[in-house]
Formats: structure tokens, C-alpha cells, sequence
């Protein structure tokens, strides 16, 4: 169990199937969209025709034709311009937490809806309704009817 | 059991309200913002923000606090930006002519691609120490508006209030120089 886990963590994490299919061979087109303009405020490069992101399609454009593989331009560009250039957070260090902590939301959700359902289906039994002829007034104490039986009786 | 269930759910929510609040105040807290505008604006001199970046024309890097007790024109450029190219002449001028005065041009590179920007100094005959700021990381620090954008930073490290956004010619570099060197 615990080495399936894992097994997905890192499947996750580090070798997703979209990341494999396009490692070897990346195209502009996929790293405009994963990398953001340096000069633009929130823009990816696809989105942008700032003089900064033509010169970073350019330099991709050099590293794709030199046979680099797609991590390898990402991290040339990271180390050039920092991690604000990827547009989605590393799956590694303290930008890892950006993908695990959904993961733990879900989980935890999981973990709380299970245990209110559980407690739920636990409950204890609804006492039977009060009788409508009682118009919703209490049913009185033993005693109290006893009592009240008695002082009509005397009317009688 | 369900007692305690719920004090431990409320127990767990505050926890993580006072997480979510600290680390705003932490955010808030060290989100320094850059004294050199208003000091620009006010014509009062600040230290200059310092920093260390790899160079782009020799091997190692370059920090402003290595060059106190010179006279430093730091000069914010890019490769990509077209009143940069025409700047270049004047301030290698005056790195030539006052260097042996004790004057050192800075290039900062801002936001560029480190070839590109080499390719740049080569085509335009630099010589003065050029560093690569890939991260952009002085223009929160100096509170840049755009690129190029020039300051003049005296002996002791301050900045004097004499800033030039925008293209600056040999005229403006000469006054910014006097400035330092006679401060």
C-alpha cells in the first residue's frame, strides 16, 4: 500500500505522461504555454509579443535545433531568469507543496466526510413523534395524569 | 467521541486561519518597498540598493559593495530594448574618458536572455563590467519604471538625487559624474 503511494506520488510529482510524451522532443508551442514573458505582468509567452518574449522564443527556438530536451530548457531559463519564468510552481523543494497541498485537501475532506457520515449512520433513534391530537404540547408525567384523572373523576 | 470530533475540527480551523493570517503579516511585513523613488523625487540621497550578480563579460560576479570608494554610474539595460542601443556609445565614452578617475560604469542587464546580452556588449564595443540581473531583481530594489534607466552612486555608496529614466546622453552622464565625484 504504502509502496503504491508512492509510486503515485512520484508518478505525480516527477514523471506525469504528458511530461514524458514531450520530454525528448518539445515544441515551442507546449513551452510557450508553460513559460511566462519576463517583462509581462501574468502572461505566459504564447501570450505575449513583448520584445523580452521573442528573445526567450528565440534562444527556445536555438535550444529545441541544438537537440536540448525539454527540462533542459526550462532549467537554462530558470537559471537565467529564476523560477518566476515557469508558469506552473516545481514539483520539487518548497514549490512542491503548491501540488501537494490539494492533494492533502482532498484527502483531509475525504478523511472528514467518511467520519461525519459514519457518525450519522451511528446516531441514535429519533424519538416517535409527539401525537398530533396533543396539538405539540408534552406528553405530561405519569404521576401528573394520575393526578389529573383523579380531580375529573371527582366532576364526575 | 462526537464531542470531541468537533473540538478537534474547531481546533484544526483556527489553526489554520492563524497559519493563513500569520503568513500574511509575514508577506506584508517584509514586503519592502524601495526608498530610492521617493529620495529621487525629494532630491535627498540614499544608500544605494545593493547587489551581486554574475558578470557577463568575464567569469565570476560583481557586487556594488565591491566598488565602494569608487564612483559607480549603474546603468539598467537589456538587449531587447531599442533606447539602450543608442545610449551605449555615451556611456562607454565616459567609461573611457573617467576611469582613471575613480569612475566605474555599471551595465545591469535586466530581464534578458545572458546570450543575447553578450552579443549586444560585443556589437556595441563594450569594456565597462557589464552583470546579468536575469530575475529582474533590481528593479523592485531601485524602483525602475522602464529600461534604460541610469543612477550615480557616490564614494560612500549613496545615491546622488540625479536620475535619468529613459535614453541619457553624454551631457547628462557628465552632470550625474560631476555630481558624485564633487559629494
Amino acid at each position: 500500500m504504502r509502496r503504491a503511494l508512492a509510486g503515485f506520488l512520484h508518478a505525480f510529482l516527477v514523471v506525469s505522461p504528458s511530461g514524458l510524451a514531450s520530454e525528448s522532443s518539445p515544441t515551442l508551442r507546449e513551452l510557450e504555454g508553460e513559460l511566462m514573458c519576463p517583462t509581462c505582468e501574468g502572461e505566459t509567452l504564447v501570450e505575449s509579443d513583448a520584445p523580452a518574449a521573442e528573445r526567450v522564443r528565440q534562444l527556445i527556438r536555438r535550444m529545441i535545433a541544438g537537440g536540448a530536451a525539454k527540462s533542459e530548457i526550462k532549467g537554462e531559463l530558470e537559471r537565467q531568469f529564476g523560477p518566476q519564468i515557469l508558469a506552473a510552481p516545481a514539483r520539487r523543494g518548497f514549490d512542491a507543496l503548491a501540488w501537494l497541498l490539494p492533494l492533502v485537501g482532498i484527502a483531509a475532506s475525504a478523511v472528514v466526510i467518511g467520519l461525519l457520515a459514519w457518525r450519522w449512520s451511528r446516531a441514535e433513534p429519533r424519538p416517535p413523534a409527539a401525537d398530533p391530537s396533543r396539538n405539540g404540547r408534552p406528553e405530561p408525567e405519569p404521576e401528573l395524569e394520575r393526578r389529573l384523572d383523579e380531580e375529573l373523576a371527582r366532576f364526575d | 467521541m462526537a464531542g470531541r470530533l468537533r473540538l478537534t475540527a474547531q481546533a484544526l480551523s483556527i489553526a489554520l486561519v492563524a497559519g493563513l493570517l500569520g503568513l500574511l503579516v509575514w508577506k506584508i511585513a517584509t514586503d519592502e518597498k524601495s526608498p530610492v523613488p521617493q529620495a529621487m523625487k525629494a532630491g535627498k540621497t540614499v544608500p544605494a540598493p545593493g547587489f551581486s550578480f554574475e558578470r557577463l563579460d568575464r567569469d565570476g560576479r560583481l557586487s556594488l559593495e565591491s566598488l565602494r570608494g569608487k564612483v559607480v554610474v549603474i546603468n539598467f539595460w537589456a538587449s531587447w530594448c531599442g533606447p539602450c542601443k543608442e545610449e551605449a556609445p555615451a556611456l562607454e565614452a565616459a567609461w573611457r574618458r573617467h576611469r582613471n578617475r575613480g569612475v566605474v560604469v555599471v551595465g545591469v542587464d535586466v530581464e534578458d536572455v545572458a546570450s543575447d546580452a553578450r552579443r549586444f556588449a560585443r556589437e556595441n564595443g563594450l569594456t565597462y563590467p557589464l552583470v546579468h540581473d536575469g530575475a529582474g531583481k533590481t528593479i523592485e530594489r531601485y524602483g525602475l519604471t522602464g529600461l534604460p534607466e541610469t543612477f550615480f552612486v557616490r564614494r560612500d555608496g549613496k545615491i546622488v538625487p540625479k536620475q535619468v529614466a529613459g535614453r541619457i546622453d553624454e551631457e547628462e552622464l557628465e552632470e550625474g559624474i560631476r555630481l558624485a565625484l564633487s559629494t
